[in-house]
């Protein structure tokens, strides 16, 4: 473990290296931490059209802010080791004899796991706190919102490739249009008849795989109204890309009156359609 | 040259001399039995389905494809004569391990147990499936430079898609385990050959197969699955998707038979002192590998079973309305996927700290810390296959302990990051186009890694996942990081496998120019995916539009790199051949101290290992290794 060598012509500049590769990233990690958060924290989505958007924004900015340091810790060493402890010429040099050290190699990993750690408690208490954060959580949600309770229920049923919507609560009439009221906690059932697909309503941060056979439960409340986009985030076949919609976040008023007026208008086809269920087992459809 | 001392196995022994060439079993002889084969198969398995209300119901016919699929496998293995060893033991014929070692060219059109032989073979082989792979990534993104499908047929997207994942992560898989391994542990370890030299051969012609078996997913009407072959889209598919099955399942079992003959010869053919703590690095993450192959790649195998009776018999272990379920695949394929992913990330660990410090002219930093990273990303790497699935609806109470374990990985991810630092150190750098790999290594890994800690975040992974944000990620991981690797370590050691010298100065080039142009290409994905556009689409938000476009000339530009390569490799190995020395770089490691290209048997005598491969600095370091009386190194070029 001897650091210097006979052989060895002495390190130009002094030993110092350290001290400057430590300096130069707390002067890039002051500087570049704040821009992320507050320059271009703003422009990170998902935006702020429904209250699981801004969790995940917020989250989304946070673990930004926090992999700032790592990337320019490494980067910094990184750009001082190629500027420094190069060899110019045909010469070859043998640099010292260093194999290890025991004292940093377990700052590292102490280091290194308090991080991890923190991410892991940290990611857990946002994903409870937040009501599962827009995501899938299965047929029975570990995590609710306060007010999931008196949640409007909305189930969607993905097949190739198309995006239909019940709403159980109004005599289980199927649309084509995906409405919301703003304001108001909202309960997805999300499922599939055929392949797998994913509903993905982006401004609203709200992603749910549709499984054949299961109930995939997610929570959104919009902020806001105005329209969001509905897409397939999981390949089910041909038109993957084009299993797209666009939905509408509607005042109390309005969606009273979308929702009487989708029921009126689909009354034949609702009575012949299956009763509801979060569930359906059509018949499947095999090898082309 | 065609006449051997080890002709027992060859039931031919005169020809016209017209047909030496093609005496004997050999590459021809397996595509004239694997087609045979097809057509024996097809017609079998036609006459066995032709009453089933599974085949009847549909315009293609599942388990006549299969067959002849399977058929086509056996007469490819029999071509290739790998049934005369087991049936000469049963009839009680003389055997050799050794076959076709110094037939000349055609050793390498055949069944050869030179492990340096074999090592070539898949460097070729994997090579070309890796532009055809790239080929169609250009495809892909020529078609992306309209928000709209335009040139390419939305099915043959999706085929293209499904052929360029599927490609590169079955030869990329084998893309280091193969070449480098095959090549270089029996060297580094001071054996003269692989623990099965047979298998060795087998796994190699066997990932040949796989790859034209993919490829024929094209004349079968292509397959709509991407490469995770999700069901019950698996189920409703073409039979285009039953050449991904028995392709898959091919590079399955090989992956599984690398992963026995390396941890075999690892354990039990190294040369005496080579104790454990003298292994070079890459021969660790060969070890590392080659455990996650054995125990991943069985349940891929297993899996793609269960899809064959699905889809040729109509058994439902994935249908959800008579009984079985989609989550089932999902999760036997992510316990093969996850680790799968790592047997693309180890190599590239090994390759990087094994020139690390050549070229710093120093101590691996970290020796054993790095060896305990490996075998940590290794083991955790069985334990977090669920984050793939974190909206999926499956086991949703588990999510916050699949978030843990996934972020545990970066632990012993970031132990290699530590290494490399320690070994860059005040170092000695020399910027040869390997180091420069190893260095660009960090860089894109360093993204990769960071990318998938939002990705391992529930929260996070709800607006990322199933976007381009996804597909950057594992493009940094697993091209930035293993392609990188693997390019520093093709520069590195094909002057030893070939004897040549590789051109610095067009290296250079096509270092530059693929670091720069797959940064500008895979970055702005990342945005992509944040901005909303899902994986696999041919078309897209039109704001998204100028954003794509500069991906995709930034791809271009990225191939036309790989061009820079190919021509490389093309100019110095075949035109200039320009004779390398036995040890270009000073390196201190066992195989850099044998002549270029190193002579059929490795060693005269197997030589006595002194010390590891890493002691540069110490004034009083011994020799790596003593080759007794005679010094080979001092043979440099003399074959």
């Amino acid at each position: 473990m001897s650091e210097s060598s006979a052989a060895l012509p002495p390190m130009s500049a002094g030993p110092r290296h350290g001290v400057r590769i430590f300096a130069t990233w707390a002067i890039a990690t002051a500087i570049v931490v704040p821009v992320m958060i507050w320059v271009v924290g703003p422009h990170i989505p998902p935006g702020s059209t429904s209250q699981q958007a801004r969790d995940q924004h917020d989250v989304n900015v946070a673990l930004t802010a926090l992999a700032m340091p790592v990337l320019l810790m490494i980067w910094v060493y990184f750009g001082y080791a190629v500027r420094n402890f190069r060899q110019e010429g045909e010469v070859v040099v043998d640099g010292p004899p260093i194999t290890g050290n025991a004292r940093i190699q377990a700052t590292w990993l102490i280091v290194t796991s308090v991080m991890v750690l923190g991410l892991a408690v940290f990611g857990t208490i946002d994903l409870l706190s937040t009501g599962g954060s827009g995501g899938g959580e299965g047929p029975a949600p570990l995590a609710k919102p306060a007010d999931a309770a008196s949640a409007l229920q909305v189930q969607v049923i993905g097949q190739q490739w198309e995006w239909t919507f019940r709403y159980p609560g109004y005599g289980g009439v199927e649309t084509t249009e995906l409405a919301l009221p703003v304001g108001r906690e909202v309960e997805f059932h999300v499922t599939s008849l055929d392949v797998a697909h994913s509903f993905w309503a982006y401004e609203l941060a709200v992603k749910a795989d549709a499984i054949p056979g299961s109930d995939n439960v997610a929570y959104v409340k919009a902020l806001r109204t105005g329209s969001f986009q509905v897409r397939c985030a999981e390949l089910c076949g041909l038109w993957h890309g084009h299993m797209n919609t666009t939905g509408s976040v509607l005042t109390d008023a309005g969606f009273a009156t979308w929702i009487a007026n989708e029921q009126k208008e689909n009354a034949a086809v609702t009575k012949d359609l299956p009763p509801y269920s979060h569930v359906y087992y059509p018949a499947p459809l095999r090898n082309g | 040259m065609e006449s051997s001392s080890v002709s027992v196995h060859r039931t031919v022994t005169s020809r016209p001399s017209a047909w030496r060439a093609l005496r004997g079993y050999n590459v021809i002889w397996a595509t004239a039995l694997a087609i045979g084969g097809y057509a024996l198969g097809h017609w079998l398995g036609s006459k066995i389905g032709a009453n089933s209300v599974a085949q009847t119901s549909t315009d293609q016919d599942d388990v006549a494809i299969l067959m002849g699929l399977g058929f086509a496998t056996l007469g490819w293995i029999a071509g290739l004569g790998f049934l005369s060893y087991p049936l000469g033991r049963i009839t009680g014929r003389p055997s050799t391990l050794r076959e076709r070692e110094e037939h000349g060219p055609w050793r390498y059109f055949s069944l050869c147990t030179d492990h340096k032989v074999v090592a070539i073979q898949y460097l070729v082989a994997v090579l070309f499936f890796f532009f055809v792979a790239g080929l169609n990534a250009m495809f892909i993104r020529g078609e992306l430079t309209s928000d709209n499908a335009t040139f390419i047929q939305a099915g043959n997207y999706l085929t293209l898609v499904g052929l360029h994942g599927t490609m590169m992560l079955m030869m990329m898989s084998a893309g280091v385990l193969g070449p480098l391994g095959n090549y270089l542990v029996p060297i580094m370890i001071g054996s003269r050959r692989m623990a099965f030299p047979r298998v060795e051969s087998l796994t190699m012609w066997l990932t040949v197969l796989a790859g034209f078996v993919l490829l024929s997913a094209i004349l079968l009407g292509g397959f709509p699955t991407g490469w995770t072959g999700y069901a019950p889209l698996a189920d409703q598919a073409r039979a285009g998707i039953d050449a991904y099955i028995v392709s898959f399942m091919l590079i399955g079992i090989s992956l599984a038979l690398v992963g026995v003959n390396m941890i075999a010869t690892i354990i039990t053919m190294r040369a005496p002192g080579m104790t454990w703590s003298r292994l070079p690095i890459f021969v660790w993450g060969m070890l590392t590998t080659s455990i996650l192959a054995v125990l991943a790649a069985p349940v891929l195998a297993a899996a793609l079973i269960m899809v064959i009776f699905d889809r040729a018999v109509e058994t439902s272990f994935f249908v959800a309305a008579t009984g079985g379920s989609p989550f089932l695949w999902d999760e036997l394929f992510w316990f093969f996927g996850h680790p799968e992913v790592y047997i693309l990330a180890l190599p590239g660990f090994g390759i990087v700290l094994e020139i690390l410090p050549v070229f710093a002219r120093k101590p691996l930093w970290g020796y054993r810390l790095a060896v305990a990273g490996m075998f940590g990303v290794a083991l955790l790497s069985f334990m977090v296959w669920q984050h793939h699935l974190f909206v999926s609806g499956i086991n949703a109470n588990l999510r916050p302990f699949y978030m843990f374990s996934t972020e545990l990985i970066s632990i012993p991810t970031g132990v290699i990051f530590l290494n490399g630092m320690g070994t860059l150190w005040r170092a000695r750098i020399r910027f040869t186009v390997p180091m420069l790999f190893s260095l660009a290594f960090f860089f894109n890994f360093l993204i990769g890694g960071l990318s998938g800690v939002f990705l391992s975040d529930v929260s996070s992974d709800v607006t990322t996942h199933g976007s381009y944000f996804v597909m950057a990620h594992f493009h940094y991981t697993i091209m930035g990081g293993l392609v990188f690797a693997l390019m520093g370590g093709i520069y590195y050691w094909l002057p030893k496998v070939t004897g040549f010298k590789l051109n610095e100065k067009l290296g250079k080039v096509h270092f530059w120019t693929m670091f720069v142009f797959f940064n500008l290409t895979f970055f702005p994905l990342f945005a992509a995916g944040m901005l909303g556009m899902p994986r696999r689409v041919s078309s897209y938000n039109a704001d998204l539009h100028t954003l794509n476009v500069f991906v995709s000339i930034a791809a271009f530009c990225l191939g036309a790199s790989m061009l820079i390569f190919l021509g490389n490799l093309v100019w110095s190995v075949v035109f200039k051949r320009e004779r390398a020395e036995a040890n270009p770089w000073q390196s201190l490691s066992l195989e850099w101290q044998l002549p270029s290209p190193v002579p059929v048997h490795n060693f005269d005598r197997i030589p006595t290992i002194n010390s590891d491969p890493y002691g540069y600095g110490f004034p009083d370091a011994p020799a790596v290794a003593d080759f007794g009386p005679r010094v080979l190194a001092g043979e440099a070029g003399a074959t």
